[in-house]
Protein backbone atom coordinates (compact mmCIF):
# COMPACT_ATOMS: atom_id res chain seq x y z
CA UNK A 1 0.00 0.00 0.00
CA UNK A 2 1.72 3.93 -0.93
CA UNK A 3 2.34 5.84 1.70
CA UNK A 4 1.99 9.18 -0.27
CA UNK A 5 -0.97 10.21 0.71
CA UNK A 6 -3.37 10.94 -2.57
CA UNK A 7 -6.16 13.47 -3.01
CA UNK A 8 -3.83 15.95 -1.85
CA UNK A 9 -2.11 19.19 -3.15
CA UNK A 10 1.51 19.12 -3.56
CA UNK A 11 3.87 21.65 -5.00
CA UNK A 12 5.64 20.67 -8.05
CA UNK A 13 7.65 23.53 -8.85
CA UNK A 14 8.52 27.65 -8.40
CA UNK A 15 6.51 29.65 -10.71
CA UNK A 16 9.84 30.42 -12.62
CA UNK A 17 10.61 26.89 -13.65
CA UNK A 18 7.62 26.78 -15.60
CA UNK A 19 8.20 28.44 -18.99
CA UNK A 20 7.44 27.95 -22.81
CA UNK A 21 9.81 24.65 -22.56
CA UNK A 22 8.40 21.24 -21.58
CA UNK A 23 9.27 20.06 -18.17
CA UNK A 24 8.60 17.28 -15.87
CA UNK A 25 8.70 16.48 -13.19
CA UNK A 26 7.40 13.22 -11.33
CA UNK A 27 4.70 13.94 -8.03
CA UNK A 28 3.55 11.15 -6.28
CA UNK A 29 4.82 8.59 -8.55
CA UNK A 30 3.17 10.46 -11.43
CA UNK A 31 4.96 11.82 -14.43
CA UNK A 32 3.84 15.25 -15.36
CA UNK A 33 4.49 17.39 -18.07
CA UNK A 34 4.43 21.33 -17.51
CA UNK A 35 4.35 24.06 -20.00
CA UNK A 36 2.84 27.28 -20.46
CA UNK A 37 0.52 28.49 -22.85
CA UNK A 38 1.29 31.78 -25.11
CA UNK A 39 -1.17 33.49 -22.74
CA UNK A 40 0.88 32.53 -19.64
CA UNK A 41 -1.26 29.99 -18.09
CA UNK A 42 0.31 26.68 -16.61
CA UNK A 43 -0.43 23.34 -18.02
CA UNK A 44 -0.41 20.22 -16.13
CA UNK A 45 -0.81 16.87 -17.98
CA UNK A 46 0.03 13.53 -18.18
CA UNK A 47 3.78 13.08 -19.63
CA UNK A 48 3.09 9.90 -21.61
CA UNK A 49 1.71 9.73 -24.60
CA UNK A 50 -1.44 7.88 -24.97
CA UNK A 51 0.02 6.06 -28.49
CA UNK A 52 3.37 3.98 -26.88
CA UNK A 53 3.98 6.20 -23.98
CA UNK A 54 6.83 8.48 -25.55
CA UNK A 55 7.51 11.09 -22.69
CA UNK A 56 6.11 14.25 -24.23
CA UNK A 57 8.91 16.15 -22.38
CA UNK A 58 11.57 14.44 -24.06
CA UNK A 59 13.03 15.36 -27.24
CA UNK A 60 12.13 15.49 -30.32
CA UNK A 61 8.76 15.95 -28.63
CA UNK A 62 8.30 20.14 -28.45
CA UNK A 63 6.57 22.92 -28.25
CA UNK A 64 4.51 24.21 -30.99
CA UNK A 65 2.29 26.98 -30.40
CA UNK A 66 -0.17 26.04 -27.66
CA UNK A 67 0.21 21.90 -28.58
CA UNK A 68 2.94 19.46 -27.77
CA UNK A 69 3.64 17.18 -30.69
CA UNK A 70 5.26 13.71 -29.55
CA UNK A 71 8.86 13.41 -30.65
CA UNK A 72 8.04 9.54 -31.11
CA UNK A 73 4.81 8.92 -33.52
CA UNK A 74 4.03 12.72 -33.87
CA UNK A 75 0.79 12.60 -32.05
CA UNK A 76 -0.34 16.55 -31.15
CA UNK A 77 -2.08 17.93 -27.97
CA UNK A 78 -3.76 20.98 -27.00
CA UNK A 79 -3.73 23.04 -24.21
CA UNK A 80 -6.96 21.14 -22.92
CA UNK A 81 -4.81 17.63 -23.15
CA UNK A 82 -7.51 16.95 -26.11
CA UNK A 83 -5.30 15.18 -29.06
CA UNK A 84 -6.17 17.29 -31.79
CA UNK A 85 -3.88 15.11 -34.83
CA UNK A 86 -2.65 11.76 -35.10
CA UNK A 87 -0.39 10.82 -37.76
CA UNK A 88 -1.16 9.14 -41.06
CA UNK A 89 -5.70 9.46 -40.23
CA UNK A 90 -8.24 12.12 -39.97
CA UNK A 91 -10.28 10.81 -36.87
CA UNK A 92 -8.84 11.21 -33.76
CA UNK A 93 -9.88 8.72 -31.40
CA UNK A 94 -12.27 9.88 -29.19
CA UNK A 95 -10.05 8.97 -25.50
CA UNK A 96 -6.88 10.28 -27.17
CA UNK A 97 -6.58 12.94 -24.35
CA UNK A 98 -4.04 12.81 -21.66
CA UNK A 99 -4.72 13.19 -17.99
CA UNK A 100 -5.02 16.66 -16.80
CA UNK A 101 -4.09 17.55 -13.53
CA UNK A 102 -5.57 20.47 -10.94
CA UNK A 103 -2.58 23.22 -10.88
CA UNK A 104 -2.64 26.72 -9.00
CA UNK A 105 -0.09 29.30 -8.88
CA UNK A 106 0.07 30.72 -5.27
CA UNK A 107 2.67 32.37 -3.28
CA UNK A 108 5.85 31.83 -5.77
CA UNK A 109 4.58 28.03 -6.06
CA UNK A 110 3.19 25.63 -8.75
CA UNK A 111 0.72 23.31 -6.83
CA UNK A 112 -0.59 20.69 -8.04
CA UNK A 113 -3.71 18.32 -7.23
CA UNK A 114 -2.99 14.74 -6.80
CA UNK A 115 -5.65 12.19 -7.02
CA UNK A 116 -9.25 12.78 -8.29
CA UNK A 117 -10.04 16.30 -10.21
CA UNK A 118 -13.33 16.46 -8.97
CA UNK A 119 -12.30 16.85 -5.30
CA UNK A 120 -9.53 19.40 -6.12
CA UNK A 121 -10.44 23.02 -4.49
CA UNK A 122 -8.35 25.29 -4.59
CA UNK A 123 -9.10 27.26 -0.86
CA UNK A 124 -7.49 24.22 1.01
CA UNK A 125 -3.84 25.25 -0.46
CA UNK A 126 -2.04 26.12 2.64
CA UNK A 127 -0.59 30.21 2.40
CA UNK A 128 2.52 31.53 2.81
CA UNK A 129 1.98 34.99 0.81
CA UNK A 130 5.01 35.93 2.18
CA UNK A 131 7.17 34.18 -0.33
CA UNK A 132 5.93 36.76 -2.65
CA UNK A 133 5.21 40.01 -0.83
CA UNK A 134 6.88 43.43 -0.68
CA UNK A 135 8.73 43.91 2.18
CA UNK A 136 9.96 40.39 2.37
CA UNK A 137 13.06 38.98 0.07
CA UNK A 138 12.88 35.39 -0.42
CA UNK A 139 16.30 32.92 -1.74
CA UNK A 140 14.77 29.48 -2.63
CA UNK A 141 16.33 26.22 -4.12
CA UNK A 142 15.41 22.43 -4.19
CA UNK A 143 17.51 19.51 -3.68
CA UNK A 144 16.88 15.89 -4.59
CA UNK A 145 16.56 13.29 -1.31
CA UNK A 146 17.52 9.83 -2.30
CA UNK A 147 14.94 9.00 0.57
CA UNK A 148 10.93 8.75 1.54
CA UNK A 149 9.48 12.19 2.40
CA UNK A 150 8.16 10.62 5.80
CA UNK A 151 12.07 11.18 6.65
CA UNK A 152 11.90 14.60 6.16
CA UNK A 153 8.91 15.15 8.19
CA UNK A 154 10.41 13.75 11.04
CA UNK A 155 13.61 15.41 10.22
CA UNK A 156 11.82 18.98 10.46
CA UNK A 157 9.68 18.51 13.16
CA UNK A 158 12.43 18.16 15.42
CA UNK A 159 14.56 20.79 15.29
CA UNK A 160 16.87 19.43 18.19
CA UNK A 161 18.73 17.55 15.59
CA UNK A 162 19.73 21.29 14.62
CA UNK A 163 22.46 20.88 17.25
CA UNK A 164 24.11 18.00 16.17
CA UNK A 165 23.89 17.79 12.59
CA UNK A 166 24.07 21.82 12.10
CA UNK A 167 26.80 22.71 14.22
CA UNK A 168 28.50 25.93 12.93
CA UNK A 169 25.43 26.68 10.92
CA UNK A 170 22.14 27.12 12.61
CA UNK A 171 22.78 24.85 15.38
CA UNK A 172 23.24 25.97 18.81
CA UNK A 173 23.20 23.95 22.62
CA UNK A 174 20.36 25.72 23.23
CA UNK A 175 18.28 24.02 20.62
CA UNK A 176 18.21 20.86 21.82
CA UNK A 177 18.25 21.63 25.13
CA UNK A 178 15.22 24.06 25.05
CA UNK A 179 11.51 22.40 25.60
CA UNK A 180 8.67 22.23 22.96
CA UNK A 181 5.28 22.80 23.27
CA UNK A 182 3.13 21.12 20.34
CA UNK A 183 -0.92 21.54 19.93
CA UNK A 184 -2.53 19.19 17.17
CA UNK A 185 -5.49 20.44 15.27
CA UNK A 186 -6.92 17.11 13.64
CA UNK A 187 -9.54 19.44 11.92
CA UNK A 188 -7.80 22.00 10.59
CA UNK A 189 -4.77 19.52 9.86
CA UNK A 190 -2.62 21.38 11.56
CA UNK A 191 0.82 20.49 13.89
CA UNK A 192 2.56 23.33 15.58
CA UNK A 193 5.28 23.13 17.60
CA UNK A 194 6.96 25.83 19.91
CA UNK A 195 10.51 26.55 20.95
CA UNK A 196 10.95 29.65 22.60
CA UNK A 197 14.76 30.03 23.58
CA UNK A 198 14.72 33.51 25.90
CA UNK A 199 18.79 33.55 25.95
CA UNK A 200 20.81 31.47 23.40
CA UNK A 201 23.85 31.67 21.64
CA UNK A 202 23.46 33.75 18.24
CA UNK A 203 24.64 30.87 15.57
CA UNK A 204 26.52 32.19 12.13
CA UNK A 205 23.40 31.95 9.85
CA UNK A 206 21.48 34.64 12.08
CA UNK A 207 24.97 36.31 12.76
CA UNK A 208 25.76 37.29 9.57
CA UNK A 209 22.65 38.07 8.32
CA UNK A 210 21.17 40.05 11.20
CA UNK A 211 23.98 41.92 12.72
CA UNK A 212 23.17 40.66 16.03
CA UNK A 213 26.16 38.70 18.13
CA UNK A 214 26.48 37.29 21.50
CA UNK A 215 23.41 36.07 23.12
CA UNK A 216 19.67 36.00 21.59
CA UNK A 217 16.32 36.06 21.97
CA UNK A 218 15.44 33.70 19.57
CA UNK A 219 11.92 31.37 18.70
CA UNK A 220 11.28 28.30 16.81
CA UNK A 221 7.50 28.09 16.00
CA UNK A 222 7.02 25.55 13.52
CA UNK A 223 3.74 25.35 11.57
CA UNK A 224 2.78 21.63 9.49
CA UNK A 225 0.03 21.47 7.03
CA UNK A 226 0.46 17.67 6.00
CA UNK A 227 1.22 17.12 4.08
CA UNK A 228 3.27 19.66 2.01
CA UNK A 229 4.15 22.63 3.67
CA UNK A 230 5.91 23.12 6.64
CA UNK A 231 6.71 26.95 8.23
CA UNK A 232 9.20 27.77 10.28
CA UNK A 233 8.38 31.08 12.02
CA UNK A 234 11.89 32.18 13.17
CA UNK A 235 11.80 35.19 15.33
CA UNK A 236 15.18 36.58 16.46
CA UNK A 237 15.96 39.86 18.70
CA UNK A 238 17.66 41.11 21.66
CA UNK A 239 17.58 39.51 24.76
CA UNK A 240 14.65 40.75 26.64
CA UNK A 241 12.72 41.74 23.72
CA UNK A 242 9.16 40.69 22.98
CA UNK A 243 6.54 41.74 20.51
CA UNK A 244 4.43 44.68 21.62
CA UNK A 245 0.85 44.22 22.94
CA UNK A 246 -0.42 45.09 19.23
CA UNK A 247 1.60 42.23 17.96
CA UNK A 248 4.01 44.39 16.15
CA UNK A 249 7.77 43.81 16.62
CA UNK A 250 10.03 46.41 15.43
CA UNK A 251 13.24 45.39 17.43
CA UNK A 252 13.12 41.57 16.13
CA UNK A 253 13.64 40.25 12.65
CA UNK A 254 11.89 37.89 11.14
CA UNK A 255 13.33 34.93 9.08
CA UNK A 256 10.41 32.29 7.59
CA UNK A 257 11.86 29.08 6.25
CA UNK A 258 9.53 27.45 4.27
CA UNK A 259 9.86 23.73 3.00
CA UNK A 260 7.76 21.80 0.58
CA UNK A 261 7.98 18.38 1.36
CA UNK A 262 6.75 16.66 -1.80
CA UNK A 263 6.91 12.98 -2.33
CA UNK A 264 8.66 12.27 -5.86
CA UNK A 265 8.00 8.33 -5.16
CA UNK A 266 8.17 6.14 -2.39
CA UNK A 267 11.54 6.26 -1.55
CA UNK A 268 12.58 9.72 -3.13
CA UNK A 269 11.96 13.03 -2.32
CA UNK A 270 12.00 17.11 -3.88
CA UNK A 271 13.23 18.94 -1.11
CA UNK A 272 11.97 22.70 -1.41
CA UNK A 273 13.36 25.59 0.48
CA UNK A 274 12.77 28.90 1.16
CA UNK A 275 14.05 31.78 3.28
CA UNK A 276 12.22 34.64 3.17
CA UNK A 277 13.00 37.94 5.33
CA UNK A 278 11.61 41.25 6.47
CA UNK A 279 15.24 42.67 7.11
CA UNK A 280 17.92 43.75 4.41
CA UNK A 281 15.68 43.46 1.45
CA UNK A 282 18.30 44.97 -0.65
CA UNK A 283 21.63 43.47 0.34
CA UNK A 284 22.60 41.04 -1.84
CA UNK A 285 25.51 39.94 0.92
CA UNK A 286 23.40 38.75 2.73
CA UNK A 287 20.46 36.93 0.11
CA UNK A 288 24.22 35.07 -1.28
CA UNK A 289 25.08 33.88 2.53
CA UNK A 290 21.33 32.61 3.46
CA UNK A 291 21.37 31.01 0.61
CA UNK A 292 24.39 29.29 0.66
CA UNK A 293 24.33 28.68 4.35
CA UNK A 294 20.75 27.33 3.75
CA UNK A 295 21.40 25.08 0.99
CA UNK A 296 24.54 23.45 2.97
CA UNK A 297 22.32 22.62 5.58
CA UNK A 298 19.68 21.04 3.65
CA UNK A 299 22.31 19.06 2.05
CA UNK A 300 23.57 17.87 5.47
CA UNK A 301 20.40 16.82 5.99
CA UNK A 302 19.87 15.39 2.80
CA UNK A 303 23.33 12.83 3.51
CA UNK A 304 21.75 11.93 6.33
CA UNK A 305 18.69 11.22 5.34
CA UNK A 306 20.38 9.02 2.27
CA UNK A 307 21.85 7.17 4.81
CA UNK A 308 19.10 6.25 6.96
CA UNK A 309 16.89 5.23 3.74
CA UNK A 310 18.93 2.35 3.04
CA UNK A 311 19.02 1.91 6.15
CA UNK A 312 15.51 0.90 6.57
CA UNK A 313 15.02 -0.03 3.04
CA UNK A 314 17.36 -3.07 3.76
CA UNK A 315 16.74 -3.85 7.21
CA UNK A 316 14.55 -6.54 8.52
CA UNK A 317 11.49 -5.92 9.18
CA UNK A 318 10.14 -5.21 12.63
CA UNK A 319 12.59 -2.73 13.76
CA UNK A 320 11.39 -1.31 16.48
CA UNK A 321 11.99 2.64 17.44
CA UNK A 322 12.55 4.53 20.38
CA UNK A 323 10.46 7.99 20.26
CA UNK A 324 10.95 10.35 23.22
CA UNK A 325 10.17 13.82 24.16
CA UNK A 326 11.22 15.54 21.31
CA UNK A 327 9.45 13.19 18.91
CA UNK A 328 5.92 14.34 20.41
CA UNK A 329 5.13 16.74 17.14
CA UNK A 330 6.72 14.49 14.74
CA UNK A 331 4.25 11.50 15.92
CA UNK A 332 1.46 13.70 15.85
CA UNK A 333 3.01 14.29 12.14
CA UNK A 334 3.16 10.49 11.11
CA UNK A 335 -0.57 9.65 12.91
CA UNK A 336 -1.67 12.73 10.69
CA UNK A 337 0.01 11.42 7.21
CA UNK A 338 -0.79 7.51 8.19
CA UNK A 339 -4.23 8.72 8.30
CA UNK A 340 -4.19 10.96 5.18
CA UNK A 341 -2.67 7.83 3.03
CA UNK A 342 -5.63 5.55 4.51
CA UNK A 343 -3.18 2.94 6.78
CA UNK A 344 -5.15 3.66 9.90
CA UNK A 345 -8.82 4.56 10.64
CA UNK A 346 -9.11 8.13 11.45
CA UNK A 347 -10.00 7.81 15.17
CA UNK A 348 -7.65 6.25 17.32
CA UNK A 349 -4.60 6.01 14.99
CA UNK A 350 -1.40 5.86 17.95
CA UNK A 351 1.81 6.16 15.80
CA UNK A 352 4.32 3.63 16.07
CA UNK A 353 7.09 3.76 18.25
CA UNK B 1 -1.25 25.36 31.92
CA UNK B 2 2.50 24.90 31.59
CA UNK B 3 4.60 25.63 28.60
CA UNK B 4 4.10 28.86 25.72
CA UNK B 5 0.61 30.67 25.12
CA UNK B 6 -1.79 28.94 22.58
CA UNK B 7 -1.79 29.64 19.36
CA UNK B 8 -4.17 27.10 17.42
CA UNK B 9 -7.76 28.05 17.96
CA UNK B 10 -9.54 25.25 16.79
CA UNK B 11 -12.42 23.01 19.07
CA UNK B 12 -10.50 20.36 19.38
CA UNK B 13 -6.79 21.10 19.80
CA UNK B 14 -4.72 18.60 22.03
CA UNK B 15 -1.95 20.28 23.36
CA UNK B 16 1.42 18.75 24.67
CA UNK B 17 3.82 20.65 27.23
CA UNK B 18 7.27 20.00 28.13
CA UNK B 19 7.16 20.69 31.85
CA UNK B 20 10.03 22.98 32.63
CA UNK B 21 12.76 21.70 34.65
CA UNK B 22 11.70 18.35 34.10
CA UNK B 23 11.75 15.19 31.60
CA UNK B 24 7.87 14.89 31.39
CA UNK B 25 5.22 15.73 29.21
CA UNK B 26 1.88 17.28 30.24
CA UNK B 27 -0.78 16.58 27.46
CA UNK B 28 -4.33 18.17 27.70
CA UNK B 29 -7.04 17.54 25.88
CA UNK B 30 -9.75 19.40 24.34
CA UNK B 31 -11.94 18.37 27.00
CA UNK B 32 -9.98 19.69 29.64
CA UNK B 33 -8.51 16.70 30.84
CA UNK B 34 -5.15 16.46 31.07
CA UNK B 35 -1.92 14.14 32.65
CA UNK B 36 1.73 13.94 32.95
CA UNK B 37 3.67 11.40 30.38
CA UNK B 38 7.05 10.17 30.11
CA UNK B 39 6.70 8.21 26.83
CA UNK B 40 5.03 10.20 23.85
CA UNK B 41 3.70 7.44 22.18
CA UNK B 42 1.89 6.35 25.48
CA UNK B 43 0.45 9.78 25.75
CA UNK B 44 -0.89 9.80 22.06
CA UNK B 45 -2.76 6.53 22.81
CA UNK B 46 -4.58 8.41 25.71
CA UNK B 47 -5.12 11.79 24.25
CA UNK B 48 -6.53 9.76 20.67
CA UNK B 49 -8.88 7.73 23.42
CA UNK B 50 -11.12 10.49 23.98
CA UNK B 51 -13.41 9.84 25.78
CA UNK B 52 -11.78 6.47 27.24
CA UNK B 53 -10.10 7.50 30.72
CA UNK B 54 -10.78 11.33 30.40
CA UNK B 55 -11.91 12.88 33.59
CA UNK B 56 -11.99 16.65 33.63
CA UNK B 57 -12.35 18.17 36.68
CA UNK B 58 -12.83 21.65 38.01
CA UNK B 59 -9.20 23.28 38.22
CA UNK B 60 -7.45 20.43 36.74
CA UNK B 61 -5.09 23.11 35.47
CA UNK B 62 -4.26 24.28 38.58
CA UNK B 63 -2.72 20.64 39.83
CA UNK B 64 0.13 20.26 40.68
CA UNK B 65 2.76 18.17 37.88
CA UNK B 66 3.00 15.30 40.47
CA UNK B 67 -0.94 15.40 41.26
CA UNK B 68 -2.09 15.62 37.36
CA UNK B 69 0.22 13.04 36.80
CA UNK B 70 -0.93 10.35 39.63
CA UNK B 71 -2.32 7.57 37.38
CA UNK B 72 -6.03 7.22 37.60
Amino acid sequence: MSTIPRDQWYVAAYTAEIGRELFSRTIGGDPILFWRTEAGEITAHADRCVHRRFPLSRAPSRLVGDTVVCGYHGFTYGADGRCVAVPGQTRVPRTARLAQYPVVEQDSLVWVWIGDPALADPGRIPRASYLDSPGWTTVCGMEPLAARYSLLVDNLLDLSHETYLHGGYIGTPEVAATPTSTEVDDDAGIVYVSRHMADAECPPFYERSTGLSGRISRWQDIEYTPPCLYKLHSRIAPVGSVPDPDGSDPDAFHVEVVYAITPETEHSTHDFWLVARDFALDDEEVSAFLAEQNRTVVLQDVAALDVLEQVIATEPPGYQELSVNIDTGGLAARRMLARMAGAVPAERAVPAR
Amino acid sequence: MSGLPPVLTGERVHRIHWVLGTDRLRAVCHCGAERLFDDPVELWAWLLGHPDDHRPTAGAADRSPALAGSPT
